[in-house]
């Protein structure tokens, strides 16, 4: 005989529907909270970026790094247990979960969107700076309305890596799916089927993003 | 009649790229109306040239003067953007891969200019932009996207684009050089129209048959100098230089019509 006969038996989880749907809620609201936090900061981050100045730079590139460059299973536990410490001030942890995603897909947004505009030809700020545009006409009129098409199918990407990401939260004890799953696991003893039926939520959420994704992709590439 | 006064002056003018001296005090003067040919081998600086008459480039030193406006690149300030753009406003470009911005129509791309830079309302932009495409011959290109239009389309948008800014002169570089052969007698059929106008012009130029055509003088540019300059009749028929004489020889077959024609 090899294994075990494990008697699977899903039912249970009914009892506990609400309990899943409040996580769902909570991962969609850290989703959604941290993409939109994370866009405004990466577009100031991005923007700012693309100064020539060293004195503008370094600190933009030491915040980027810092965050592309560190685990954001540490960044979160960092963040929750020592930053309080460090700056003297508690924070919740739905405060500090949602600060960590925000900075962590900032950082990479701020990238996105430097290398959407970088990678425009040379000889389209030639040709508006030869008509008299001033840098941000430059930006507004020529640069930008191109090079968002370039931006979009990075930053879907990077949203959908976010969602996953969020579940790193859970360890902050913030009641996000895969917490609530722990939950309970904790009460009922049946690992199994709680993280078999957590894994096919997330999946049930993301497997029709990536396929739209996909579909704008395609769109994009033809209208070039 | 070129006035006492001429158009464009540039004084003195150098301009290095890292280790690369790529202009070594040039000085140029272009009467209003007239069109100078810029012709000499590739790396002469001839672009760079043309670069720094509406600052694309920043000269290391220098003065450049386009009408009333003068910028001088002695000091260490650079002129700011907004005196930069006021600059380039005046000075219209036209380049060697048209530069269209490709998410603008053909009229979009004419008007953009007047709408954006000179403030002028969408409409009155507009008319002016498609008076210009008539003008090059594309009136009924108005609403197709560069990625529509052929090469010598493409670079006729371009000059009407400039032209649509008023400027009191335009730099060619080397605007056929990207073309199918067929396409570039279209192209320069235009620019020849605005020469015979009064147009006051610089143009980078390899095709030396046209540069003998429509220039009214020639300036030959070797190692980030201007070598020899005068007339067509002269610079490109009889060239004084050694340097000249060794860069017509390649287009000897050409220089040998000119002269059969000249004598």
């Amino acid at each position: 005989m090899t294994g075990v006969t494990y008697n699977w038996d899903f039912s249970f989880l009914w009892m506990y529907r609400w309990l899943l749907l409040k996580g769902i809620g909570f991962t969609v609201l850290y989703t959604v909270g941290s993409i939109i936090f994370g866009l405004i900061l990466g577009l100031l981050v991005g923007v700012l970026r693309l100064s020539k100045s060293w004195f503008v730079n370094l600190p933009l590139i030491a915040y980027i790094e810092a965050f592309r460059c560190t685990p954001l299973l540490v960044q979160i536990i960092w963040f929750y247990y020592a930053f309080p410490v460090l700056v003297g001030l508690d924070m919740p942890a739905v405060v500090a979960g949602m600060l960590v995603l925000s900075l962590y897909t900032g950082a990479f947004y701020a990238e996105i969107f430097r290398g959407g505009v970088i990678s425009m030809e040379r000889g389209q700020w030639d040709a508006a700076r030869a008509i008299g545009m001033r840098y941000v006409q430059v930006l507004r009129r020529v640069i930008l309305p191109q090079a968002v098409k370039r931006m979009i199918a990075p930053f879907i990407n990077q949203s959908i890596i976010q969602l996953k990401n969020t579940s790193l939260v859970s360890t902050i004890a913030v009641s996000e799916l895969l917490y609530q799953g722990q939950l309970i696991t904790s009460a009922t003893y049946r690992p199994l089927e709680t993280y078999t039926t957590v894994a096919l939520i997330y999946f049930a959420i993301l497997f029709p993003l990536t396929l739209g994704a996909q579909v704008v992709e395609r769109r994009l590439q033809k209208s070039n | 009649m070129a006035t006492a006064e001429p158009m464009i002056e540039i004084n003195d003018l150098w301009k290095a790229f890292g280790a690369l001296q790529v202009l070594k005090g040039i000085s140029l003067d272009v009467p209003g109306g007239s069109a100078v040919a810029l012709i000499g081998p590739s790396g002469a600086g001839k672009s760079t040239l043309l670069r720094c008459i509406n600052l694309l480039e920043q000269p290391d030193r220098g003065r450049v003067r386009v009408g009333d406006q003068t910028i001088d690149c002695a000091g260490a300030k650079l002129p700011d953007d907004k005196q930069l753009a006021g600059f380039r406003a005046r000075t219209g470009m036209v380049f060697q891969l048209f530069n269209l911005f490709p998410h603008m129509t053909a009229v979009e791309n004419v008007s953009a200019g007047p709408r954006f830079v000179k403030k002028m309302q969408p409409n009155e932009a507009k008319d002016m932009a498609m008076a210009f495409l008539a003008k090059v011959g594309l009136a009924d290109k108005a609403n197709a996207y560069p990625s529509h239009l052929s090469g010598g389309q493409q670079q006729r948008v371009a000059i009407a684009r400039a032209l649509a800014m008023s400027p009191e002169v335009i730099l060619f570089d080397e605007v056929t050089s990207a073309l199918d052969p067929e396409l570039v007698g279209e192209v320069l059929e235009v620019i020849r129209e605005l020469a015979e106008e009064g147009m006051t012009m610089v143009l980078v130029t390899h095709e030396m048959v046209f540069a003998h055509e429509v220039a009214t003088s020639v300036a030959f540019m070797s190692d980030g100098a201007i070598v020899e300059m005068g007339p067509p009749s002269e610079v490109m028929v009889r060239p004084q230089n050694s340097r000249t004489q060794a860069f017509l020889a390649r287009f000897h077959s050409f220089t040998r019509t000119f002269a059969a024609v000249g004598s």
